[in-house]
């Protein structure tokens, strides 16, 4: 287990004072000005020595992203986006930054806007969190009243404005141009890639979308050194992680641990296990709705890191853990997460637009059993031709669940059918169609 | 997405009162000039706020005018996003949330609760005070089952403590937003596991950064000045392009030898600027027939015609980079951060794999 003087959240549960007086008291905004002065270069070098990945799902390296925005002044601002529509479902982690620890989050916005040469930073929250954008904007007043950001922040002789922006419950606008969109006043509307933001982003400016979780850590990372961050977790795989521990454990919580922990050891030394013990285990989703499942039988010892799942045809993505035990209705669970995409899909590309809706339909009728076998066939082929043929990745979130149930739990697809057509009656004639109205 | 009508009985008209007036105007002021229109969202909220949890049609047309939208824009806005109500709701709004997380711990049951003590979904009780919608996951997942109620979270609900919060709402008692249960916020029950240790609270680790950097420092002052006595040495004997004969093809990917510890690594990576040490093995031609390169995903006429102007010809090539030689070719190409986005390593080992079969 990872040593508590290694955590970077301290105050995750919100046990201490999330204000200001708190906060300097555990460690923030100690050094943010002499981290400043080493220069924007040496900060880019640090966070990619630290190999820090981002931590918003899709792991890319976050030094190298930062390293992208444009060298050159051609008049334009650089600004930095900061992803705080947390809504994957099973994804509770920025949240608990954001109300605890709101300071370890708006000093990493000076640091890594420094480092990017952008002056204005907004953070967009997603319209549900009312409780934790008050109370980011009031950690973000007591900082413009401290100095430490405004004009001249921290007396490092850099002007950094920093804005809270929110949205309205729209999970879309999670993705990096839907969020650019929306803040920008528009319906939130995946954009074509290229150009990509760095070049082409906020108001037209070079911008770049973090994750409140990378922004966040990046402060902790420079003091206490990219070697330290470095020497946690698994070579590739880095650092520590906010894990959320959601569904049939006995005691779900969120936690700090080292990546590449193994499942069983996170699921037993912080939530008591799983519900009815370890052999009770079905299945888990290791990384937020979006990932495919992955069964027990591959749970044993199960490191969670990116490599290590993305190896087993999965992703840790947000290290939003959903744990299924022995009593779930797993076709179930996985028609309520197409419903969720369903729901959420923008309608800006025909195949996710109509996609979604087709599956969650088809899924609708495998939990009954009201379906043939070959359907199953048809249903696998339709995610397939969804996945990789729409602007963003929602496409592609919505087709994996039901692959991954497929790919582990077709067996129970099967049975189901057959018990179906065993009891016809009890559910309606099938074949006469008029008697069962 | 939102799937909603406006009401049909509307006020006459809409103006922000006093209150909201003064927050628009600090609002639209966050926003560069002549980009207004990003206000739009936090706006229409106001509205929703000053109106009773709904968002009457005058309003659009106030919001619109204030911004300088065409109506249709704010329009489009307002029924995109779904926390946005276009018809009236309970006095106590209940949004409750039934997506996979809540579901596996008992969300069907709250419904249940829902359905029976405040009626069919969106739909107000008769007294007026309650009206609930389901929706999508909320994000409070380790709190399961849980919902909103205007703007708070009330979490770890089972059907009796939820059926006494929406008493107590009726009756106007105060209530706990958060956990129901006996828990801190996001924490285990029973305790946290972890943040147990006192000396994390006492201000003493203030200051430590100071070490850190000097370390770093030095460490950066080592590797400068042996990068600055190699480069002395190689000035010396002019090195020739070994990688233009051909019989140099086969050679593996350069290893920098001179490559600086992982905590001062400070020159190499950066993708404007990328050093020529970094170059994978190239070929100045392929060795027999070329692979296609486009059946790897990501790769398309376009790119497999830079990759072979390169000397890049073959999966076995590439399946061999490592995150310098990634480095280096990315910062040949257009479509920066392709390769590892799209897992070009992998799947040209998969492929060169397929091949020697």
């Amino acid at each position: 287990m990872l040593a508590d003087k290694d955590r970077i959240f301290t105050n995750l549960y919100g046990q201490h004072d999330w204000g200001l007086k708190g906060a300097l008291e555990r460690g923030t905004w100690d050094g943010t000005a002499d981290f400043i002065k080493k220069g924007d270069g040496w900060i880019v070098d640090q966070i990619k020595a630290s190999g820090l990945r981002g931590r918003g799902g899709a792991g890319f390296p976050t030094g190298l992203k930062w390293s992208f925005m444009p060298k050159g002044d051609d008049g334009r601002p650089h600004y930095l986006v900061v992803n705080a529509d947390e809504s994957e479902p099973g994804t509770c982690k920025d949240r608990e930054i954001m109300r605890h620890d709101p300071h370890v989050l708006i000093e990493g916005c000076l640091i890594a806007s420094f480092a990017m040469r952008a002056h204005a930073c907004y953070i967009y929250v997603r319209g549900e969190f009312i409780l934790e954008r008050v109370r980011l904007q009031a950690a973000i007043d007591q900082a413009y009243e401290a100095g430490l950001v405004g004009k001249n922040a921290c007396g490092s002789g850099w002007d950094f404005d920093i804005y809270v922006h929110h949205g309205a419950g729209a999970y879309i606008c999670g993705e990096e141009t839907a969020l650019i969109e929306s803040l920008e006043g528009k319906k939130g509307m995946p954009r074509l890639k290229p150009p990509f933001p760095a070049n082409v982003g906020l108001y037209g400016a070079p911008s770049t979308v973090n994750n409140v979780e990378s922004i966040a850590v990046t402060p902790t990372i420079l003091r206490r050194g990219a070697s330290w961050f470095a020497g946690l977790g698994t070579p590739n795989n880095v650092g520590t992680k906010l894990f959320c521990i959601s569904g049939h454990v006995n005691n779900p919580c969120t936690v700090e641990e080292e990546m590449g922990i193994t499942f069983r050891e996170l699921v037993e030394t912080h939530c008591g296990g799983v519900r009815g013990g370890w052999d009770n285990l079905k299945c888990v989703i290791p990384g937020g709705s979006s990932v495919p499942m992955i069964p027990a039988e591959q749970c044993d010892d199960l490191a969670m890191d990116f490599d290590t799942l993305r190896g087993l045809g999965s992703g840790l993505g947000t290290a939003a853990v959903i744990v299924m035990d022995k009593s779930t209705d797993v076709i179930k669970a996985i028609q309520r997460l197409s419903y969720f995409y369903k729901h959420e899909s923008c309608g800006q590309c025909t195949p996710c637009r109509e996609g979604t809706g087709w599956m969650w339909r088809v899924m609708t009728r495998m939990v009954e059993g009201r379906a043939e076998k070959r359907e199953i066939d048809m249903l696998f082929d339709v995610t397939k031709q969804i996945e990789g043929h729409t602007i963003c990745a929602l496409g592609d979130a919505a087709a994996w669940p039901i692959q991954g149930l497929i790919k582990h739990f077709r067996h129970e697809m099967e049975e189901r059918i057959d018990q179906f057509s065993a009891n016809p009656d009890k559910a309606g004639s099938v074949l006469n169609v008029e008697a069962a109205q | 997405m939102s799937a909603q009508k406006m009401a049909i009985e509307q006020p006459e008209s809409f103006v922000f009162n006093a209150k909201f007036s003064e927050l628009a105007k600090k609002r639209i002021a966050m926003y560069p000039e002549g980009k207004q229109a990003s206000a739009v969202v936090p706006l229409l909220w106001f509205a929703q706020k000053q109106h009773d949890n709904w968002i009457p049609e005058a309003a659009l047309r106030h919001i619109g005018d204030m911004l300088d939208m065409a109506y249709i824009r704010v329009l489009e806005v307002v029924t995109f996003y779904t926390m946005f109500n276009l018809a009236p709701v309970g006095k106590h709004f209940v949004q409750f949330c039934g997506t996979t997380p809540c579901w596996l711990n008992g969300a069907d049951k709250i419904k249940d609760v829902c359905e029976s003590e405040i009626g069919a979904q969106n739909t107000i009780s008769d007294d007026g005070e309650f009206s609930w919608l389901e929706v999508e996951c909320l994000g409070a997942c380790v709190n399961a089952p849980m919902v909103q109620i205007n703007d708070d979270f009330y979490e770890d609900l089972d059907e009796e403590n939820f059926r006494q919060l929406l008493k107590d709402l009726k009756s106007g008692k105060p209530t706990k937003i958060g956990p129901q249960v006996d828990r801190i916020n996001a924490a285990p029950c029973g305790g946290a596991t972890t943040l147990n240790d006192k000396s994390l609270f006492d201000g003493s680790m203030l200051g430590s950064y100071k070490d850190v950097l000097k370390q770093i420092e030095q460490a950066e002052a080592e590797a400068a000045a042996i990068s600055a006595k190699e480069a002395k040495e190689a000035e010396k004997p002019a090195p020739k392009k070994a990688d233009e004969k051909p019989e140099a093809s086969d050679k593996k990917p350069t290893k920098k030898a001179t490559k600086p510890a992982k905590a001062t690594n400070s020159t190499n990576t950066d993708a404007e600027n990328v050093s020529d040490d970094l170059k994978p093995a190239m070929l100045s031609a392929p060795k027999g027939d070329a692979d296609d390169l486009k059946v790897i995903k990501g790769v398309g006429p376009k790119l497999e015609g830079v990759l072979n102007g390169l000397g890049i010809y073959h999966y076995s090539q590439i399946s061999v980079w490592n995150d310098d030689n990634i480095a280096w070719v990315d910062s040949k190409l257009q479509f920066k951060g392709r390769i590892l986005r799209d897992g070009w390593v992998k799947q040209a080992g998969e492929l060169a794999k397929q091949g020697d079969k």
